[in-house]
């Protein structure tokens, strides 16, 4: 009686590991921050793209409309590839983009905005990344949706595609 | 001259009270650095990584020293961005607590495991 207990103790150990197992194979190992609760956009101050001029978060994001937070670099290969995408999202009334150029080398920044065209409505210089950290980002290119009352209610990590872009239509309709 | 000497010996004093506040904050910088997870290039720390979001990081940590955040509240900052994962010693909470029990209840049944033994052999 105390074997055939043992023995199904022990069946029941390794059954529950082998699921907790199988279970993280099919798991990403790779950590992915979630946004959970809608966070307020972050206060700062960041140098404009075209006038070198500092502005404030509050004058950028000051019209009740949604915007749409990209951050990108001219050396980043996935940012070419979904830039179509940003300027179908850019004819848009109810939307306007913000970009942050991303620790990137102004002139091949002006240059790829030049060759591929500019979605955005105000581009920031992030030189040392700090603006994409206020926003929870780590690296390029990610995106961020955020609603009338000024809260990241969207974010996507990685190229936007056509999926996200039609999500996001629908979002600001 | 009298003046002098004690101009250069407040000079000297600020001076080394300086390199002390420096190398005090240089300690903290480390040792919170070393307790944040890259999140390019999981496994290693902040620290030791050379990633551009990991000298990010060591940037803004460094500034939140000099306007004087405490260590607790430059993890809350991190942790309010990107989650409990990014910290290496998460705090207790509903998605942590069976990571902080577990070794607890582990030790408890092995201990009671080993007692009945005893007992039974004695």
């Amino acid at each position: 009686m105390k074997k055939k207990f043992n023995l199904f103790i022990i069946i029941i150990f390794l059954s529950f590991s082998f699921v907790i197992f199988y279970k993280g194979l099919n798991n990403s190992n790779t950590y992915t921050p979630q946004i959970i609760d809608k966070k307020n956009i972050p206060i700062f101050k960041a140098k404009d793209f075209n006038s070198s001029a500092y502005v404030d978060s509050e004058k950028i994001f000051k019209e009740d409309i949604f915007y749409v937070v990209n951050i990108w670099a001219s050396w980043c290969v996935p940012c070419r590839i979904e830039h179509p995408l940003l300027m179908e999202l850019s004819k848009i009334q109810s939307l306007k983009l913000i970009g942050f150029n991303y620790r990137d080398n102004q002139i091949n920044a002006k240059n790829f905005i030049i060759e591929f065209g500019n979605p955005y409505s105000k581009i920031l210089i992030d030189n040392d990344g700090i603006l994409a950290i206020e926003f929870g980002a780590y690296g390029v290119p990610e995106t961020f949706v955020i609603d009338k009352n000024k809260k990241i209610i969207r974010k996507f990590v990685g190229p936007l595609n056509q999926e996200i872009v039609d999500e996001i239509k629908l979002i600001v309709k | 001259m009298k003046f002098l000497k004690i101009f250069i010996i407040i000079l000297l004093f600020t001076g080394f009270s300086q390199l002390r506040s420096d190398e005090k904050n240089n300690e903290l910088k480390n040792k919170i650095l070393k307790n944040i997870r890259c999140l390019i290039c999981q496994g290693q720390s902040v620290y030791d990584s050379e990633s551009d979001f990991a000298a990010s990081i060591k940037l803004i940590v460094d500034r939140k020293i000099n306007e004087g955040m405490k260590e607790e509240s430059i993890y809350e900052f991190l942790r309010d961005k990107y989650g409990d994962w990014i910290i290496y010693d998460p705090k207790i909470s509903k998605n942590t607590y069976v990571l902080w029990l577990l070794p607890l209840l582990l030790f408890f049944a092995g201990g009671a495991i080993i007692l009945k033994k005893t007992n039974l052999k004695k």
